[in-house]
């Protein structure tokens, strides 16, 4: 260009002009960070808490924890979890007594994840509950499994107790063609939304896999917390 | 008949130009319409007639809207209607088939320059405006040869325009068939594994759309199209050739799994398909080798998505897969001008 | 030629270079996040926010930045406010945040922030600077507003969460689905094309 060679630019010109950028963006974006911080996460506690009482109605507290292969550790403030901590919440009712466990499942369904909620109860060892936390399936027909009675059904008190070692589950939970449900871990797919009931089941299975023989062990530390 | 003039070549024609080729396809498709009335009653002929009316619509407002005389009389649009209107069960309602009528027209021909510009079948993407619109409606079937077909619609077909088709469990029960199921025989091997046989199919007892329950008919309305020479009769054999090789290789290998070829030719859209839909004469290609390797195309295609897809029937979109590649398909098939080296330039 | 006004800084981008109809920039947003009038009017106005606040600090800065990292500086002052949106976002509604999902990170890579601070604010006072790039954001918003209402009408039988036509209505699947947004957008170019041949039509017509 012709008036770039007319006046040189040095380089510290350059150099000061984007430190300058710099410092002005940085100081706004910390200054908005901090101003905001309370707000959001007032809102992601409120977000958890209206998921949780969806599937747990009578819920009082609900305690973020980490399950790691130590043990359970409670979350504190903004820490990282450690690098194989399952997160979960413990969820108490008005007399501080455990009411259940919930933690989320995720897994790839026909548009993208299709991230739930479960509730777990670790007296009877099975999920009594499952809302949906997001998903992008197609409306009409994958969205069924957020109003599907029968498919619901399913999860009302559905069979994760775990093996005689403590290691796995004894029944792996599995989502089975419809009309074909045999045993209480199974889940009967919607017909039409195959995919969508899969990645439910599939979902639930890995993160109660993962979560469970961690978690019972270590119920009583639970139990007292409150 | 034929005629000569003095001009630049082409010098002969045979009189047959679009009005009258057109026409003779709309002959062609009144027997299959009276068997699908036949079939499913009052509800069939009032989709049919809608639908078509719809098409006419649209074309009609297009040519006001662009200021051209009216393409009417060049029955193209009627054409486009009644195919349309046999690849929808016969319950749906009669505001979707008008939807499916207009898109038809304005997405799958007006939009790219009228008649002899589309470069898909007009009809199928209709069909598929409303498949991705009311994926419900359009998977929503009644069974053939009801007892009340001729006193009235089905409850469905009445449905107020904008407004949810209402259930029809309890209709259907009314018809004294408790057996049915609602599948169409494509889903029912997909779900169930149930293969329907060859004479189910030949005396239309099964239930889908009239395109899917009338394969003989629609095959001699074809046949009489290709004597008559008003379709390219190498497309659809390309087509059920290469159903039956692929449909028959795979049958061999495992035959519990996939049912035999004469099922998958006979079920789905394939017949209506293949000898009336895959053989627009605007999205087709025209040059000999670009035919039969775009008839083959089809036919892998809906195989392919038959089989491994998540859809029971693969037809449309593997026709308009194909509709897609047929100018490719003649760009590499060019046959070599007289008199020219045989090397490429 | 005379100077333009603030006032027709801002008419400009409303509607002789609406960023949605006439120049066709930044469809990604516009085909993505328009499945409903409110997710259409919070991503225009977090544009319009993140427009206005980056072409006033570059018209402000612009005789202190050299040519030479001009696009470095753009990018970094509109990355900052694309942040700013970002955290605020999640202040005032997760819902929202989550209903927006990456499209608003995505703002950045909008064309028609750094288009704008690139041919007007670089050479501009601030002021109407400013008032162009808020123009040029409501325009925007214009755009997602007319797309986003079809698509919540049609595909979900609403407008603003308010059901329009009772629990009966049949949902046009398709609408909020992605091609939806492309029949849609594709219908209202039909309509503006439509209504700008109309007028330059009249306008000939008119004995000069």
């Amino acid at each position: 260009m012709s008036d770039t060679k007319e006046k040189q630019t040095s380089s510290f010109e350059m150099v000061r002009a984007l430190g300058l950028v710099s410092v002005i963006c940085g100081i706004i974006i910390v200054g908005i960070y901090q101003f905001t911080l309370p707000a959001a996460d007032a809102n992601r506690k409120l977000a958890l808490e209206r998921q949780v009482f969806k599937i747990l109605p009578d819920a009082k507290n609900v305690v973020t924890y980490y399950a790691t292969g130590k043990g359970i550790i409670a979350a504190q403030g903004h820490d990282k979890p450690p690098s194989d901590a399952v997160v979960f919440y413990a969820v108490y009712d008005s007399a501080k007594k455990l009411m259940g466990i919930a933690a989320e499942a995720s897994s790839a369904g026909y548009a993208d994840q299709v991230r739930v909620l479960y509730a777990y109860d670790p007296e009877k060892q099975v999920i009594t509950g499952i809302g949906v936390i997001s998903m992008r399936e197609t409306p009409g027909i994958g969205d069924r499994i957020l109003t599907d009675k029968a498919f619901l059904e399913n999860f009302a008190a559905l069979d994760v107790h775990l093996s005689a070692d403590l290691q796995s589950l004894a029944n792996a939970v599995k989502t089975v063609k419809h009309g074909t449900r045999s045993g209480l871990w199974q889940i009967d797919a919607i017909s039409g939304a195959t995919v969508t009931s899969k990645a439910v089941g599939r979902g639930i299975n890995e993160s109660a896999q993962a979560l469970l023989p961690r978690l019972l062990p270590q119920l009583d530390k639970l139990r007292k917390a409150s | 008949m034929s005629h000569t003039e003095l001009r630049a070549a082409p010098h002969q024609h045979s009189g047959n130009d679009v009005p009258v080729i057109m026409r003779n396809v709309v002959y062609a498709l009144l027997p299959i319409c009276v068997f699908s009335v036949w079939q499913y009653g009052l509800s069939a002929a009032a989709l049919i007639l809608v639908v078509t009316l719809a098409c006419l619509l649209a074309e009609r407002i297009n040519n006001f809207v662009s200021g051209t005389a009216s393409t009417l009389s060049d029955w193209s649009a009627v054409i486009t209607g009644i195919l349309l209107a046999l690849t929808l069960p016969p319950s749906f309602p009669l505001w979707m088939g008008a939807v499916a009528g207009l898109s038809a027209i304005w997405l799958g021909k007006s939009l790219f320059g009228g008649l002899g510009q589309n470069p898909f079948n007009p009809a199928l993407i209709g069909r598929a405006f409303v498949q991705a619109a009311f994926p419900t409606a359009i998977s929503t079937w009644v069974p053939a040869f009801s007892l009340n077909r001729f006193a009235g619609f089905i409850p469905t077909t009445l449905t107020a325009p904008f407004m949810l088709p209402p259930d029809i469990k309890h209709w259907i029960k009314l018809q004294g068939l408790d057996a049915f199921t609602g599948a169409t025989p494509l889903a029912r091997w997909k779900f169930e594994n149930v293969a329907a046989s060859a004479m189910e199919f030949l005396t239309g007892q099964v239930t889908a759309c009239a395109g899917e329950t009338s394969a003989i008919l629609i095959l001699l309305c074809g046949l009489y199209l290709a004597v008559r020479k008003f379709l390219d009769w190498r497309i659809p054999v390309a087509v059920m050739g290469s159903v039956t090789l692929l449909s028959w290789l795979f049958h061999l290998a495992q035959p519990a799994r996939y049912p035999s070829p004469s099922f998958m030719l006979l079920s789905g859209g394939l017949m209506l398909g293949a000898w009336f839909m895959a053989t627009d004469m605007a999205s087709s290609p025209i040059t000999p080798r670009g035919i039969w390797l775009y008839g083959a195309l089809i036919g892998i295609l809906t195989v392919m998505i038959r089989y491994f897809g998540g859809l029971t029937e693969g037809v449309m979109y593997a026709i308009l897969i194909a509709n897609a590649t047929a100018p490719l398909l003649d760009q590499f098939n060019q046959p070599r001008v007289l008199g020219a080296k045989g090397s490429k330039s | 030629m005379s100077v333009p006004s603030n006032f027709d800084e801002f008419l400009d981008g409303i509607w002789k270079q609406n960023p949605i109809f006439v120049m066709v920039l930044g469809m990604c947003p516009t085909l993505a996040v328009t499945v409903s009038a409110v997710n259409a009017i919070s991503m225009g106005l977090a544009t319009t926010f993140v427009l206005g606040a980056s072409c006033l600090l570059v018209s402000l800065l612009r005789h202190a930045i050299p040519k030479q990292v001009r696009i470095a500086s753009y990018i970094l002052i509109i990355a900052t406010f694309v942040t700013v949106v970002d955290y605020a976002i999640q202040a005032i509604s997760l819902d929202l945040y989550e209903a927006l999902g990456a499209y608003i990170k995505l703002i950045v890579a909008n064309c028609i922030l750094l288009g704008r601070a690139e041919a007007h604010a670089a050479k501009n006072p601030p002021l109407p600077a400013t008032f162009n790039a808020i123009g040029m954001g409501f325009g925007f918003t214009l755009g997602l507003f007319a797309i986003g209402c079809v698509r919540e009408i049609l595909g979900a039988g609403k407008l603003f969460g308010i059901s329009l036509f009772g629990e009966h209505f049949q949902p046009w699947v398709v609408m909020v689905l992605p091609p939806g947004g492309f029949f849609v957008l594709a219908g209202w170019l039909i309509v503006f094309a439509a209504f700008e041949q109309y007028k330059s039509k009249r306008i000939q017509g008119v004995p000069s």
